[in-house]
């Protein structure tokens, strides 16, 4: 059993303070890493990609993949005044969360711009399970000013998470013994006996929940760290068949603009770590207005949120499909073809494999949406720069969105 | 009665995309087919309980992303998934392994030569290029060389620039390509035999030629100018097997109001005052259109489905002389576990993979004198991969399905028409081949389809089972194809059409063929063109 695989690192390494962190499933997914390709997401050593990230990506869209979400934050809120402090903070109703579910919301600042989204999964009448991508202890102390019975623990560490999607991932589960995932609905949670828990079946440490960030049939696995490798260990003998395989950030960031999810650092930059006050967003800019709730009571930002609202956002995020094949990375947007009127920017672009299409997220001026949208692309082809100017198309739904995903039981794979 | 705008014989993927673009464009279309089963050559079938077997094509590069793009194919269940990894084993049991990392692939490289593990990016560069110009010509109709008409001299100079373009040098080693065999080809680049047999391979597949046979090269260059979302040279699986392509354009074209009829074999295209009225089934039923399009091959359509006396002097010999021989056979085996091979690390993303069984240049030519004199080879070269380590719908969990492509194998032997005993015979010299690489293999057989290219021209309608429709020689190319003067989809008689791979750019799973011919059927009809243009990466 692995414990703290920090430990590992020899004690006279003079470097060791230096290192990443290493994530509960390290040993697994370093020895799966055979290209060494490593990228780093809060203090911990992250996989990038693993064998070729085209390939892990095509393993979300035609078998499965597990990508470690251990570095992810993850937060215990509990206590009487748990659901008052956190709809206080987040823009959906809260309250309307029932037992073992989940919901996707986001947060924002007393001016309505977004300090981050994430999950919430209710777990108990007064527990909560908040995770995010970034850092959050801070903003929840703040937002529990005031809120007397409450207790907020950082689970980051403590926590061993790993998301597991794909068309053959429900099946892989129904291998491993899960009974009954194949009737998990979308956002709901189960848990699960696991390990040494198989003669007691009240001890249920596995928890599992239909969620992912991929788009596509997948479910995220929750236990604590001393079970993390034997988790590991299972799924992987169960997805042998199902052709599993680990995936990176990578393959994540092309499944997630194809699902039309926004991440951050590309789409939205976090208000508390935005310098200029025009650069941050609000959830309106970032097509979230789902998720702000003005019947509920009052919550940070809704005055200024209202507000936005009616006059509508000066910028709009939006999908495109665009002309050609040479991805529109970081290219801005015109009304006209010669590019002399810009009206937007790109955030996200990327050739889809599986749609055959030329797909973007954009930040577009809100007045200019219903006119023509140009890019103006730039490519390289063996050292020499070349640009093009190609007409782009709104798309209102995901590039990707298979029936299976929120077909309950998962439809065939 | 309903008078359709066009009949289109025969449900293959050209004919199913031929279909609808013309369906597309308004026009009410009728898909005839013999079978009753749609796909032609790309279809998947369970031929064993839980097994689907692609039952002929079996790996797709050539597919226009453009056509899949522009028919939302992936709307309509298309998905074309890469695989990994392949092997080519030598006569002696060495095994070369390529890898899609570029570093790694140099190093395994370098363990058989330095010096072609250098080459090779030559190598690739000059293929490259010759790929890059053909790539282009692809989704455009070949001009007539002989026509003054305003638009056949304009294709004929964009030709001519793109071939300017390469360079003084590269044009003249560009023209000695189309002639040169594949041997000879690498003869400038590698040393090493395996990794020369490695890289003559796709220079055999599917044609009558050797690879010392001049021509060879170009076939070579036909199976790796594909690519996949703009990896060059990549192949993809469909998922769900090649049926997966054909019923999604077909899903494509019954959005568009098409329509497919199976059990419909045509036994003759209809012509009044040399015309194309219609065809009749074999079941004595006529069908009447505007236009007929024929998907057969070019010596089928001419020689068997039309009357002699309908078509002008010198075609039925044209058609009758067309170079379509078969020389290919396939064998389908459903398998109780993956199979293992000498010599292979148990590294899952390249133990199953590809297999090329390509021995040496010199084995795989004997393979094709056996072929010449009417048998089949003693000592075949086989293409095999195994689509179930990478698709998890088309065997059991566990179980797979091997995908065996076989040369050479004559349509018809030396000794008198092919015989059932005489298929088991074939499938069982491969499956020899195969257990010498991977003792044990036999053990592992649950169920085997053998498919010499009699079966295959019985069953799909492929003169004698050519994957082709014709071979891809420069005398039955570009405009050349399938006859001199009826390059751009016309034929003979006034309202009929050809779309199959007979016709430019020719064989594999293209849609090109199918598309092209739908764009010259349109500007006919007046109507306002629905076929895409190519969306090249090399631009």
């Amino acid at each position: 059993m692995n414990t703290d695989n920090n430990a590992k690192v020899p004690a006279a390494d003079p470097f060791a303070d230096e290192r990443l962190k290493r994530t509960h499933f390290y040993p697994r997914a370093a020895q799966l890493n055979i290209r060494d390709a490593w990228s780093a997401w809060n203090g911990y050593k992250f996989a990038d990609y693993y064998y070729d990230a085209e390939y892990e990506y095509f393993c979300v869209r035609n078998g499965c993949a597990t990508y470690d979400i251990c570095p992810m934050q993850k937060y215990f809120i509990s206590g009487a005044d748990a659901e008052t402090m956190l709809n206080r903070m987040v823009s959906r109703d809260i309250t309307k969360l029932n037992l073992n579910r989940v919901t996707y919301l986001c947060w924002c600042t007393d001016a309505g711009r977004m300090v981050d989204d994430g999950t919430v999964f209710r777990l108990g009448a007064d527990k909560f399970m908040l995770t995010c991508g970034s850092p959050s202890l801070a903003w929840l102390r703040k937002s529990a000013f005031g809120f007397n019975k409450l207790s907020i623990i950082d689970m980051s560490d403590e926590i061993a998470a790993l998301s597991f999607q794909g068309p053959t991932s429900c099946e892989v589960l129904k291998q491993m013994g899960l009974e009954g995932i194949d009737s998990l609905k979308p956002f709901n949670i189960i848990h699960f006996p696991f390990g040494d828990s198989g003669g007691n079946r009240d001890d249920k440490p596995l928890m599992v929940s239909r969620t992912g960030f991929t788009g596509d049939l997948g479910y995220e696995l929750w236990i604590k760290p001393e079970l993390a490798l034997d988790l590991w260990d299972a799924l992987y003998a169960a997805g042998e068949n199902y052709g599993i395989q680990p995936f990176g950030e990578a393959a994540t960031n092309m499944a997630r603009l194809e699902a039309g999810f926004i991440m951050p650092g590309m789409e939205f930059n976090e208000a508390l770590k935005t310098i200029h006050f025009q650069h941050d967003h609000s959830p309106f800019e970032l097509g979230l207005g789902w998720l702000v709730d003005f019947k509920k009571p009052h919550f940070n930002g809704r005055k200024a949120l209202l507000k936005e609202r009616d006059a509508r956002p000066e910028y709009t995020l939006v999908k495109l499909d665009i002309e050609g094949n040479k991805p529109a990375e970081e290219s801005h947007l015109y009304s006209d073809k010669r590019c002399n009127h810009e009206i937007g920017y790109v955030t996200s672009a990327m050739w889809s494999p599986v749609v055959k299409a030329n797909i973007a997220l954009a930040m577009v001026k809100t007045k200019y949406l219903q006119g023509d949208i140009w890019a103006e692309i730039y490519y390289v082809k063996e050292l020499r720069h070349y640009s093009k100017t190609v007409r782009c198309t709104l798309q209102d739904k995901p590039f990707w969105a298979p029936a299976r995903t929120r077909a309950t039981p998962p439809l065939a794979y | 009665m309903k008078n359709y705008d066009a009949i289109i014989i025969g449900a293959g993927h050209n004919g199913l995309t031929n279909a609808a673009y013309l369906a597309k464009a308004g026009l009410e279309v009728l898909v005839v087919e013999k079978n009753d089963y749609i796909g032609g050559a790309a279809a998947s079938r369970e031929m064993h309980d839980g097994w689907v077997y692609s039952s002929c094509s079996y790996v797709c590069s050539l597919m226009r992303q453009t056509i899949h793009r522009d028919l939302n194919l992936t709307r309509h269940g298309l998905l074309l998934v890469p695989y990994l990894g392949s092997l080519c084993f030598g006569d002696k049991g060495e095994v070369l392994i390529s890898y899609t990392d570029p570093e790694v692939e140099y190093n395994a490289l370098r363990r058989h030569s330095p010096h072609d593990a250098d080459a090779m990016f030559r190598f690739h560069t000059d293929l490259g290029r010759y790929a890059q110009l053909i790539r282009k010509t692809l989704l455009r109709t070949p001009p007539d060389p002989t026509s003054w008409r305003p638009r056949d001299i304009k294709e004929l100079l964009w030709l001519a620039k793109e071939f300017w373009a390469l360079g003084e040098r590269e044009l003249y080693e560009y023209i000695r390509f189309f002639t040169m065999s594949a041997a000879d080809f690498l003869e400038d680049y590698f040393e090493n035999d395996l990794i020369k047999a490695s890289m003559a391979s796709p220079g055999i597949i599917g044609t009558a030629l050797g690879v010392q046979s001049p021509g060879s090269a170009y076939i070579l260059l036909h199976h790796v100018m594909g690519d996949v979302d703009g990896n060059i040279g990549a192949w993809g699986l469909a998922r769900g097997g090649m049926g997966a392509v054909s019923s999604a354009i077909a899903g494509a074209l019954q959005e568009h109001g098409g329509e497919i009829r199976c059990n419909a074999g045509v036994k003759q295209i209809l012509v009044e005052n040399r015309q194309a009225v219609g065809v009749m089934l074999e079941n004595g039923e006529e069908l009447h259109a505007g236009i007929v399009v024929s998907n057969l091959d070019a010596k089928r359509t001419f020689t068997q489905c039309m009357d002699k006396n309908d078509l002008p002097e010198g075609i039925y010999e044209k058609a009758k002389n067309f170079k379509i021989r078969g020389s290919s056979g396939k064998v389908n085996i459903a398998l109780s576990a993956l199979p293992k091979f000498t010599g292979v690390p148990e590294n899952h993303y390249i133990n199953r993979g590809g297999q090329v069984f390509a021995g040496s240049l010199e084995s795989m030519e004997r393979a094709y004198d056996c072929w010449k004199h009417g048998r089949w080879s003693d000592d075949p070269f086989i293409e095999s991969v195994i689509p179930s380590a990478w698709d998890p719908t088309v065997a059991p969990p566990g179980k797979h399905w091997m995908s065996n492509f076989v040369q050479y194998c004559p349509s018809k032997l030396a000794n008198g028409p092919w015989t059932p005993e005489q298929r088991d015979q074939f499938g069982q010299s491969v499956i020899d081949k195969i257990e010498r690489y991977s003792p044990g293999f036999k053990d592992l057989i649950v169920h085997m389809e053998v498919r010499t290219p009699f079966d295959i021209e019985a069953e799909i309608g492929l003169t004698e089972g050519n994957i082709f429709q014709g071979e891809l020689t420069i005398d039955q190319l570009l405009f050349n194809r399938p006859f001199p003067g009826y390059a751009q989809y016309r034929m003979p008689i006034k309202n009929m059409y050809m779309c199959g791979s007979s016709t430019h750019p020719g064989g594999g799973v293209s849609s090109a063929c199918g598309a092209n011919a739908a764009r010259e059927i349109l500007m006919d009809l007046k109507r306002s063109n629905t076929v895409p243009e190519d969306d090249c990466y090399d631009e």
